[in-house]
C-alpha cells in the first residue's frame, strides 16, 4: 500500500474529440492487438488468465471455474471489471472500465466480449433491471455522488474501490439465474455502442415501466411470513452502522496512535547519537518501532479501502430493496412477487453469510499480519542486543 | 537478575518487582554491606499523625526489612530487622550522602510526584499503584546505595537500615545542614570558571543531553500509551455490537458470539499491557534523575575549581599588593592606591604594618590554595572514578532495560496474534 497522497490515473491526454477514440466503439480491439492474447483478465481469485494459445471457450471456462460454487450450477457465464482508465475531453473528465464478458450462452451472439462502460452505464443498467425486474432483489452499486474537493475521484484508491465494486455488482446479476437473461443485461456486456441502444431501449419499454415511489421495503407491503424478514433488514441495518462506526473509530485511534508512534522511534535515534556503548541498542529499538509504524499504516490502510467500503455496500443493498407501491394492483404481479422474493432473499443470505465470513476472515487476518510484523522485528532485534550482552560480560 | 528478596516470598500478597537487575558482579566488587545483609523495603502503610503545626495530616510510611546473608543459606528462619521510615527520612538521607560525598554520583529517590502520566493513571500520591511503584523505588534506591563502593560503608547508611527512633537527630548532629546550607547557595549563585576542565564539561553536556533525551521519551511514551488503550477499548465495542447481532442470526449466531468474546478480552488485555510498561519507564527514570545527580557532579566540580581559581587569584592580587607596596610603585588600580594617593603617602611605619599584614595574607593564602588544590585533586580523582563506575552501570542498566522492553513486545504481539487466531476461528464457523 502507498503511503502518502493518492496518486492519479494516467490519463489519455488533452486531445480533440475527433482524435478521441470512443471508448464504445469497435476500434478498441484493433488499437490492442495484442488483446486476444492478453486480456489483462483477473481470474476472481487474482492470478491473471493466460490466453496466449487460441483455446475453446469451454476449456477457457473450465479454468475459469469458480471453486466457491454456490448451488453447484455450472457457470455458464463470467464477467469482469477492470482496467480503469481516465479519459479527457474538453467537455468532461471520466473513468471508463473494461467489462470482460465470456460465455457458451445461446443469448449471446459471441461467445466473448471486452466493452468499454462509465459508472452512467453501469447506473443506467441497474435503472433498467428494477424497471424491467421489479419482482426481484436489484443488487446495489456502490454511491453515485461523491463531493467534488473532499474526494478525489480520480485517486487510484477510488477508483479501485469503485472497480471492486462494479465487479461486484456484475458479478452478483450474472450469477442470479433470472437477472442474468435479462435483454439489457445482454445489452451491456455486449453492445459497442450502448448510448444507442439505451435510446432504443427507452422507446419500447415506454409502455411497461413501473413508476418509482419511494416506500419501504420490498417485504413491507407482504404477507406475514415476510414481515420478519423486515424487521430482521432493519435490526441488521443499524448493527452494520454500529459496526462501521466502531471500525471507523479504531481507525481514527490507530492513526493517533501512529502519529505518536512516529515521534516515538526517532527519539531514540537522537539519544543514539551521544551514547558509545549504547548507541547500537538504542538505534535498533528505533528501527523496530519505525519498523511497527509501517506496519501499523499498513493495516489501517487495508481496513479503510478493504473492511469499510464492503461494509457500507451491504447497506447500499438494504436500501436498494425497496417497492414499487402500485404493485399491489395487480393480484397476479402479486404471487409472482412472493415467490421470487422468496428465492431471491434465501439467495441472499447465502451470500451475505460468505461475504461476512470473508470480510471478517480478512480482518482478522490482517490484525494477524501486523502483529506478525511486530513480532518479527523485535524477535530480531533481542539476540543483537543480548550477544552485546554477553561480549560485555566477557570484558568486564 | 536480583539475588535477593527470596525470604519475602512467604509473606509476599503481590508480585514485587525491583527494576534494578543487581547482578551477582556488582555484589562482589567490594559493597562489604551487601555481602553482609539483604535489604529490602518489604511494605507500605498509610498513617495519621500531627506533623509539626500540629495538623492532622495523612502520610505514607515504608517498611525497611534487613536480614543477614548467611542465615539464608543455612536455610533458617533469620532474625529479621525491620522498621519503618517516611518518604522525607529518605530524603533526608539522599541530601546528607550529597553533602558527605559531593564527588559521588549519588543513586536518586524515586519522584516525588508522578510525572509522565498518562490518562489513566493516577498522579495522586495516595494511589495505591502509585505507592507500590514508590516502594520499589525506595528499595531500589537503598541497593543502589548499599552497592556503591563508597556510599555502602557510611555510618549514617548503616544507621538507617537498623534504626528507626533517633536517627533524624543523629544525622543532624553531623552538622552536615550548615555545609549543605552553605554549598546550596553555592552552586546556586552563577561563576565562570576560568579554565573549565574539559572532561567535566563534557559530562555535564553528557547529562544534559540524557535528561533532555529522556524527558522527551517518557512524554512521547505517555502519550503513545494513551493512544493505545483507546485502540483496544473500542475493540471491545465489536464485543457488545457481535453479541447483539448473533441475536438476530441463525446460522451465523454461534460464530459471532464466541468472536465477540475474544473481542472482550482483547480490549481487556491493554491493562497488563500498559502496567508492564509502566516499569520500563520508571528505569528510565531513574536514568533521568541519575543524569541530574551526574550535572551535580559536575557542578560541584565547577565549584571546587572556582573556589580553587579564587584563591589562586586573591593570592595573587595580595602579592602584588607586596610588591607595589615594597617598590612604591603602582601597577594595578586599586581603591586603597587611589586614597593614599589622595590622602597623602603613609609614614613608613604604617607601610611597615601593612607589609607585615600582607605578608602573613600571603602565608595564609599560600596555604588556601595549597589546601584547595589538594581538595581540587582529591575531588577530580574521586569523581571520575565514581563517573567511570556510573557509566558502566548506565549502559549495563539500560541494555537491560531495552531488552526487556523488547521481550515486552514480543510478548504484546503473540498474545495479540493469539486473540485474533481465535477470533478468526469463530468468524470461520459463521
Amino acid at each position: 500500500m502507498s503511503a502518502g497522497a493518492p496518486r492519479s490515473l494516467a490519463s489519455s491526454g488533452q486531445k480533440s474529440i475527433q482524435d478521441i477514440c470512443h471508448p464504445l466503439s469497435a476500434e478498441e480491439s484493433a488499437l490492442n492487438p495484442g488483446s486476444a492474447a492478453d486480456t489483462g483478465l483477473i481470474l476472481p481469485n487474482g492470478t491473471p488468465v493466460d490466453t496466449s494459445s487460441p483455446a475453446s471457450s469451454s476449456s477457457l471456462l473450465n479454468r475459469l471455474q469458480l471453486d466457491d460454487d454456490l448451488d453447484g450450477e455450472t457457470r455458464d457465464l463470467f464477467v469482469t471489471v477492470e482496467d480503469p482508465k481516465k479519459h479527457v475531453s474538453t467537455m468532461e473528465t471520466y473513468i471508463t472500465y473494461r467489462v470482460c464478458t465470456k460465455t457458451t450462452r445461446t443469448e449471446f451472439d459471441l461467445p466473448e466480449y471486452s466493452v468499454r462502460r462509465r459508472y452512467q452505464d453501469f447506473d443506467w443498467l441497474r435503472n433498467k433491471l428494477e424497471e424491467s425486474q421489479p419482482t426481484h432483489l436489484i443488487p446495489p452499486l456502490p454511491e453515485k455522488f461523491v463531493m467534488k474537493g473532499v474526494v478525489d475521484r480520480f485517486s487510484e484508491e477510488f477508483v479501485e474501490t469503485r472497480r471492486k465494486a462494479l465487479d461486484k455488482f456484475l458479478k452478483r446479476v450474472a450469477d442470479h439465474p433470472v437477472l442474468s437473461f435479462n435483454e439489457h443485461f445482454n445489452a451491456f456486456l455486449s453492445a459497442k455502442d450502448l448510448n444507442k441502444r439505451q435510446g432504443l431501449a427507452l422507446l419500447t419499454k415506454m409502455g411497461e415501466s413501473v413508476k418509482y415511489v419511494t416506500g419501504g421495503y420490498k417485504l413491507r407491503a407482504r404477507p406475514a411470513e415476510f414481515a420478519a424478514m423486515g424487521d430482521y433488514l432493519d435490526l441488521f441495518t443499524q448493527k452494520m452502522g454500529t459496526i462501521d462506526r466502531i471500525a471507523q473509530r479504531i481507525i481514527k485511534e490507530q492513526s493517533e496512535f501512529l502519529m505518536e508512534l512516529r515521534e516515538y522511534g526517532p527519539v531514540y535515534s537522537s539519544w543514539s547519537s551521544f551514547e558509545e556503548d549504547l548507541h547500537d541498542p538504542l538505534e535498533g529499538v528505533s528501527g523496530c518501532v519505525s519498523n511497527c509504524s509501517s506496519a501499523l499504516e499498513e493495516l489501517t490502510e487495508d481496513m479503510s479501502e478493504d473492511f469499510l467500503p464492503v461494509l457500507r455496500e451491504y447497506v447500499l443493498y438494504i436500501e436498494s430493496m425497496k417497492v414499487p407501491s402500485d404493485v399491489e394492483k395487480c393480484q397476479d404481479r402479486v404471487e409472482c412477487f412472493n415467490a421470487d422474493l422468496k428465492a431471491d432473499w434465501d439467495r441472499w443470505e447465502n451470500n451475505k453469510r460468505q461475504d461476512f465470513r470473508q470480510l471478517l476472515t480478512g480482518m482478522a487476518n490482517k490484525n494477524i499480519q501486523h502483529y506478525e510484523k511486530c513480532l518479527a522485528a523485535w524477535e530480531s532485534l533481542v539476540p543483537l542486543l543480548q550477544d552485546k550482552q554477553e561480549a560485555e560480560g566477557e570484558t568486564s | 537478575m536480583p539475588t535477593k528478596n527470596n525470604f519475602l516470598d512467604s509473606r509476599q500478597t503481590k508480585e514485587k518487582r525491583s527494576p534494578v537487575s543487581i547482578t551477582p558482579s556488582m555484589v562482589e566488587k567490594g559493597t562489604s554491606l551487601l555481602k553482609k545483609m539483604e535489604i529490602s523495603v518489604a511494605e507500605a502503610e498509610k498513617r495519621t499523625g500531627k506533623n509539626a503545626v500540629n495538623m492532622q495530616e495523612t502520610y505514607t510510611v515504608y517498611l525497611i526489612e534487613t536480614r543477614p546473608v548467611d542465615a539464608a543459606s543455612e536455610g533458617t528462619n533469620p532474625v529479621l530487622d525491620s522498621l519503618w521510615k517516611r518518604y522525607s527520612e529518605f530524603e533526608l538521607l539522599r541530601n546528607y550522602l550529597l553533602v558527605t560525598y559531593p564527588f559521588a554520583v549519588v543513586p536518586p529517590l524515586p519522584e516525588k510526584r508522578a510525572e509522565f502520566v498518562w490518562h489513566k493513571l493516577s498522579a495522586d500520591n495516595m494511589d495505591p499503584d502509585f505507592v507500590e511503584r514508590r516502594r520499589v523505588g525506595l528499595e531500589n534506591f537503598l541497593l543502589r546505595v548499599a552497592s556503591h563502593p563508597v556510599l555502602s560503608s557510611d555510618k549514617i547508611f548503616y544507621l538507617f537500615l537498623t534504626e528507626e527512633n533517633g536517627w533524624k537527630e543523629t544525622v543532624f548532629e553531623t552538622g552536615f545542614q550548615a555545609k549543605a546550607d552553605s554549598r546550596l547557595k553555592a552552586l546556586n549563585a552563577t561563576f565562570r570558571v576560568k579554565n573549565p576542565d574539559k572532561r567535566f564539561a563534557e559530562m555535564k553536556h553528557y547529562g544534559d543531553e540524557l535528561q533532555s533525551v529522556i524527558s522527551q521519551l517518557l512524554r512521547v511514551r505517555a502519550r503513545a500509551a494513551d493512544r493505545l488503550y483507546g485502540v483496544y477499548k473500542v475493540h471491545g465495542n465489536y464485543g457488545r455490537v457481535f453479541s447483539e447481532w448473533s441475536a438476530i442470526e441463525k446460522e451465523m449466531g454461534d460464530g459471532l458470539q464466541s468472536a465477540g468474546h475474544h473481542m472482550d478480552a482483547y480490549a481487556a488485555s491493554v491493562d497488563d499491557i500498559l502496567e508492564e510498561e509502566e516499569h520500563y519507564a520508571d528505569q528510565l527514570k531513574e536514568y533521568l534523575f541519575y543524569a541530574d545527580a551526574l550535572r551535580t557532579v559536575c557542578r560541584k566540580h565547577e565549584l571546587t575549581q572556582y573556589e580553587l581559581e579564587m584563591a589562586v587569584q586573591d593570592l595573587t592580587s595580595k602579592k602584588q599588593q607586596r610588591e607595589e607596596l615594597a617598590t612604591g610603585t603602582i601597577r594595578t588600580f586599586s581603591l586603597k592606591g587611589m586614597t593614599s594617593k589622595l590622602f597623602g603617602q603613609e609614614t613608613p611605619e604604617q607601610r611597615e604594618a601593612k607589609l607585615k599584614m600582607l605578608e602573613t595574607q600571603i602565608e595564609e593564602g599560600e596555604e588556601q590554595v595549597k589546601e584547595r588544590n589538594a581538595e581540587c585533586d582529591e575531588f577530580v580523582k574521586s569523581a571520575w572514578v565514581d563517573i567511570e563506575r556510573f557509566k558502566e552501570q548506565k549502559d549495563h542498566d539500560l541494555r537491560e532495560s531495552l531488552i526487556s522492553y523488547a521481550i515486552m513486545q514480543i510478548s504484546m504481539c503473540k498474545k495479540g496474534i493469539q486473540v485474533w487466531n481465535n477470533a478468526k476461528e469463530c468468524f470461520n464457523k459463521m
